[in-house]
């Protein structure tokens, strides 16, 4: 088993710590290997970011992903730059409000993931919302691992605000599959 | 007051015992575990993670973390702190690495134990600094000028950054000498697994000190202690008079720079305290080698697609396997010939355009085949463009 997973965004969004979560809760609080990437170059700040993931439950090897499993955006920008290795059985997951061009002709996942953010009062966790959205879809993350790696992974001053972002999502992500 | 190693004090800093961090934070981790208290260094993409988190990290242990104005400043520090008679260690990549080449040859003509963790990119000059490559393979051999011998050793992973930087500040005390990591930006940058050892996994060196008093005590000859190449260490500050410097010296330090015995006498022991060593320092990964009949010998980020490739000629029925060089230099020249001799075509995948190939070339003999597989412009060898090598038709 091994999966590719990529989550683009607009630099500032928080698609590395994402990332980071989802690679944390797969190998420190799950049982698989897991790594993780990013790209950029030194004139890229604001731009399309994106980070990258493999999950394995054997050794890793190359570790850049050679395909996508899973496609996150939540940046139009970022969705168009990062689209093209998708394939028809990608699994793709994006918030309608942030990449509202999201077309590729067969069904898509679609999670309010900002306005969850928004309704808790702090955009900032928009990335967190994700996570959980990503966690109720995808069948190979596991919920209590990947709370367990949120709450690893933020300040502790904003834990609660952190959690309940990801559990809605989580909520809103288990909707949007049985939709 | 001399720094005291409090492994409590360490864990606690370093925190959880599993991690999902960078490379650059393993070596930092590394340094911290096996006893660095003084951390010199210049950041610089891809490396600065490692200044970043000693920056973070050494003076909650008690630690000294010093920015100084270059890398050439970086590595005259660290070599002052260890004749201060802590380890000492910087981080730098391939520019940085540059300016430290005069002092990287002082640190070996006056037996300096420190480590450099070289988190290499490519050049020349200031060439991609956002991406890896492995562009000072050859520079950490020959890089200073005279004659000399080198100890470098090739993380593939996030956990070699710190069993590796442990092993290196081990090697430059045991040897005195300046000991390199040569990991990479693709390394670095990576995040993954990290399993912090315990106490009771780990084993640290520790530079030997006079038995003699001062006045019989000769700093610059072969052990007073058991006779070993290796001079014992006398810091500064514990009472022995040591002259230090890059000139050629005798027994007890001082310039003799004109008699050609003298220098041949000198320069023989600092390379044969290693040589003599060659089979200590031998440690290679073998996948897949028992009845290869074509095998990637390679090091550091490139083992990586290198390794997928072999799993992937393996399931076309290729007898492929895998040599990887976890410690390049001193080169595993007696290794290599006893794999030219087994297999039919050696191939090396290197992020440059052929520096290990040579070394491997000499020491095969013309044996077998030795096929050069460079790559350069920061990326790594895809699994695929390596499993063509092997014959794999994609």
């Amino acid at each position: 088993m091994k999966r590719e997973i990529r989550i683009a965004g607009f630099g500032g969004q928080g698609v590395i710590l994402a990332g980071f979560i989802v690679g944390k809760a797969a190998c420190v609080f799950g049982p698989y290997n897991a790594v993780q990437s990013q790209s950029y170059g030194p004139e890229a700040r604001g731009g399309a970011a994106r980070s990258e993931v493999i999950i394995s439950d054997e050794p890793i090897g190359y570790p850049r992903p050679t395909g996508v499993d899973l496609f996150v955006a939540i940046a139009q920008e970022a969705f168009d730059t990062y689209k093209g290795d998708v394939r028809p059985d990608t699994v793709v997951i994006v918030d309608p409000d942030l990449v509202p061009k999201h077309d590729l002709g067969r069904p898509v996942f679609e999670v309010r993931v900002q306005k969850i953010a928004e309704d808790l009062g702090n955009k900032i966790v928009t990335n967190i919302a994700m996570v959980g959205a990503m966690t109720g879809i995808y069948d190979l993350f596991d919920e209590d691992a990947m709370r367990k790696a949120v709450l690893d992974s933020v300040p502790k001053r904003f834990a609660e605000l952190n959690v309940n972002a990801f559990k809605k999502g989580y909520e809103a992500g288990k909707d949007a599959l049985s939709r | 007051m001399k720094y005291q190693r409090d492994p409590v004090r360490i864990r606690k800093v370093l925190g959880d015992k599993v991690q999902f961090i960078q490379g650059d934070m393993a070596v930092a981790y590394g340094g911290l575990v096996a006893g660095v208290s003084f951390f010199g260094g210049y950041p610089i993409t891809p490396a600065s993670e490692v200044a970043e988190g000693m920056a973070r990290l050494l003076p909650r242990v008690g630690g000294t973390f010093i920015q100084m104005e270059d890398e050439i400043g970086s590595i005259a520090a660290v070599i002052g702190a260890a004749w201060g008679g802590v380890k000492a260690m910087t981080a730098t990549s391939g520019p940085g690495f540059s300016l430290m080449m005069e002092n990287y040859g002082y640190a070996i003509m006056t037996e300096t134990p420190c480590v450099i963790a070289n988190v290499q990119r490519t050049g020349p000059s200031t060439g991609q600094p956002t991406l890896g490559a492995q562009g000072d393979m050859m520079q950490v051999r020959w890089g200073s000028h005279g004659d000399m011998e080198a100890i470098a050793l090739a993380p593939s992973t996030v956990q070699e950054c710190l069993d590796m930087t442990i092993e290196a500040i081990n090697l430059s005390e045991r040897y005195r000498h300046p000991v390199c990591v040569m990991t990479d930006g693709e390394i670095g940058h990576l995040r993954e697994k990290l399993v912090i050892p315990d106490e009771d996994e780990i084993e640290l060196v520790e530079r030997r000190t006079p038995k003699l008093p001062p006045g019989e005590f000769l700093p610059f000859a072969p052990s007073q202690i058991d006779g070993s190449k290796v001079p014992d260490f006398a810091a500064f500050g514990t009472g022995y008079h040591t002259y230090v410097t890059g000139l050629t010296h005798n027994e007890k330090g001082f310039p003799r720079t004109d008699k050609q015995p003298d220098h041949e006498r000198l320069v023989m022991r600092i390379i044969e305290k290693i040589t003599d060593d060659r089979k200590r320092f031998v440690n290679i990964e073998e996948v897949m080698m028992d009845d290869a009949e074509v095998a990637f010998v390679t090091y550091g980020a490139s083992a990586r697609p290198a390794r997928s490739a072999v799993m992937d000629a393996r399931k076309a029925g290729i007898k492929a396997g895998m040599l990887r060089l976890k410690t390049v230099w001193p080169f595993p020249r007696d290794e290599i010939m006893a794999v030219s001799k087994k297999v039919e075509r050696i191939i090396v995948p290197e992020m440059n355009l052929g520096q290990i190939y040579h070394p491997i070339r000499e020491y095969t003999d013309q044996a077998c085949e030795v096929v050069m597989a460079p790559k350069i412009g920061g990326e790594m060898h895809l699994p695929h463009e390596l499993a063509e090598y092997l014959g794999v038709r994609t």
